[in-house]
């Protein structure tokens, strides 16, 4: 059980013209969910793709549970559960009649295609919408079925493009439920340009930028460094020149910026020098200084940011 | 064995299961009803030693519907799945690139011949009604004509799936096997017109013709060059189809 989920090293991918992927090297542990995180564009649907061997490697080599995606195409697919970008269904079918022709497919038998039907239906809340054609269904409905979908054959390793995407809020949270849920029993590599739900869903993180992993960690330990330490904003009542000269002064503060809001508030965005939380700080000051506050929280960071700031960071090394 | 009749129930009911595969239908019981109303006065004349099916072979509307519906049925094969984003996870399953090929192949070979079976019901029909219909119409020979029909379908079947496999709309799939199935008609054609050749070129064009091969088949008889010749055109296309799938992992 030592052996990794998934190993990629060094993989490339070539298209004509333009490099997808470059020599991108990373482990998935058995039992992680881990996130692929990135714009779009950044070759996070190439990487699922070439695990799930349909489209080949330019060079590296991608082994899933030990076996090699290219060599071994049939023993890595018969461990894997993909739902493509999008999602693509056959809509002309029923939602039973599909999942049992995809369990087949897959390889199981009559039998155990039926039971394995019935319990991923009742996983996927889909019981209810069994015989409804899958063209006539919402979107979250068709998105549960894709998932349905990927763990009909009880795959080790489940593999979701963008698995969330045009979904409102409540199907949202439901399939992001159902993800965690998931995420006991199986390993989980899932595509996301939202940084957010990495936070919600994944244990692990892969960061992915123009076909470079840019950071791979622990989802706590990135949220610690990176996405948390965003700037600190008050609504404070002092005149602005009197704000600019304070902070400006502060050894601890990096960039100062002042909006004011109705009256006499000012919006303050504060960042910190090295990712330094200034809000114990700013809360201190405030009392010192005798400014009335009415609003103290942290902005949080867009992908974008992130972005600059691991580049930055690169850099400066 | 599983995969592919897996795969085959699937092509078969989304022929059949479908509004195209109804219009089809309808188009081809169209055509075989003009073609019955040619053949009627035909037999109304002097009396004739001809197999029925050797007339209905010579109506035009034969080789209508083999070079018309053939392209309409198999457009959809790969193109339409490669569009819908279906072909990515067909192939993320454990199936094999022949499995696939042989199953949207038979399925549509299936859906082919069952368009054809009003052409029994037809000919029962005038055996029914004709004097001394045991010389003009033997069963032998109208078996023998649905064999010659299959083999030459499999052929056009066949083609379709390659030209569908080769792109993603199904419009380019229909348009280039309508290319390609009139072009190898016309070829059949050359040893015919404009002037019937002498000499070698003249065998080079009976031996690939389509249309000399199926003749046999529709006087009832069974030639095994005729069998070899379309057997081996399907299996080249089918080889064909095959690698243009194989090639994803080419790239």
């Amino acid at each position: 059980m030592s052996e990794p989920m998934i190993e990629v090293v060094n993989l490339t991918k070539r298209y004509a013209g333009h490099l997808a992927v470059a020599n991108v090297s990373f482990t998935v542990g058995r039992g992680q969910i881990v996130g692929l995180l990135g714009p779009n564009g950044a070759g996070k649907s190439t990487i699922l793709r070439i695990l799930s061997c349909f489209l080949p490697a330019t060079s590296g080599t991608v082994r899933v549970g030990g076996f090699d995606v290219f060599e071994q195409t049939d023993e890595v697919r018969r461990r894997i559960g993909y739902m493509p970008e999008n999602n693509p269904l056959h809509v002309d079918m029923r939602v039973r009649e599909y999942l049992k022709f995809r369990a087949r497919l897959k390889g199981l038998s009559l039998a155990a295609s039926r039971d394995r039907v019935s319990t991923v239906l009742e996983m996927c809340s889909l019981t209810e919408v069994d015989r409804r054609i899958i063209g006539q269904l919402s979107k979250g409905f068709r998105q549960r079925v894709g998932l349905a979908d990927a763990l009909v054959h009880e795959p080790e390793l489940i593999i979701l493009d963008e698995p969330t995407i045009g979904l409102d809020p409540n199907q949202l949270r439901s399939v992001r439920q159902l993800i965690k849920d998931l995420g006991r029993k199986h390993t989980i590599l899932l595509s996301t340009h939202i940084l957010p739900e990495v936070e919600a869903t994944c244990s692990h993180v892969l960061i992915l930028h123009q076909g470079r992993i840019l950071a791979s960690d622990a989802t706590e330990n990135l949220q610690r460094n990176i996405f948390q330490s965003g700037p600190a904003i008050a609504e404070l009542t002092a005149s602005t020149s009197t704000l600019q000269e304070f902070f400006a002064a502060q050894s601890e503060v990096e960039t100062v910026d002042i909006v004011p809001t109705d009256g006499d508030w000012k919006r303050v965005t504060l960042t910190g020098r090295d990712g330094h939380d200034l809000r114990p700080l700013i809360h201190q000051w405030a009392c010192t200084q005798r400014w009335p506050l009415r609003e103290l929280t942290h902005g949080r960071h867009t992908l974008e940011d992130v972005f600059v700031k691991i580049t930055r960071t690169e850099k400066e090394e | 064995m599983r995969v592919y009749l897996t795969l085959l129930r699937r092509e078969l009911a989304s022929h059949f299961v479908s509004l195209t595969g109804y219009v089809i239908i309808s188009v081809v019981l169209l055509l075989l009803g003009f073609s019955i109303l040619d053949m009627l006065p035909k037999l109304n004349g002097d009396a004739t030693d001809t197999p029925i099916t050797r007339i209905f072979y010579a109506t035009v509307y034969f080789w209508m519907l083999m070079l018309l519906t053939t392209p309409i049925m198999t457009m959809r094969t790969f193109a339409q799945e490669k569009f819908t984003g279906t072909f990515e996870t067909l192939m993320t399953t454990p199936v094999s690139d022949l499995e696939v090929v042989l199953a949207k192949f038979t399925g549509a070979l299936i859906f082919f011949m069952v368009t054809w079976l009003p052409l029994g019901g037809y000919m029962m029909l005038l055996h029914q009604y004709t004097n001394q219909a045991a010389t003009a119409f033997d069963y032998r020979t109208l078996l023998c004509t649905y064999l010659g029909i299959g083999l030459l379908g499999s052929v056009y079947v066949a083609l379709g799936c390659f030209a569908s496999a080769l792109t993603r709309s199904q419009l380019i799939a229909a348009a280039v096997s309508y290319g390609m199935g009139i072009t190898i008609f016309l070829l059949s054609l050359r040893s015919l017109v404009p002037i019937p050749m002498a000499g070698w070129q003249a065998k080079v064009f009976t031996y690939i013709s389509l249309t000399e091969h199926l003749e046999d088949f529709s006087r009832g008889i069974i030639d095994t060059s005729n069998l070899v010749f379309y057997l081996s055109l399907t299996g080249m296309f089918l080889f064909l189809t095959l690698k243009v799938v194989e090639s994803r992992r080419w790239k």
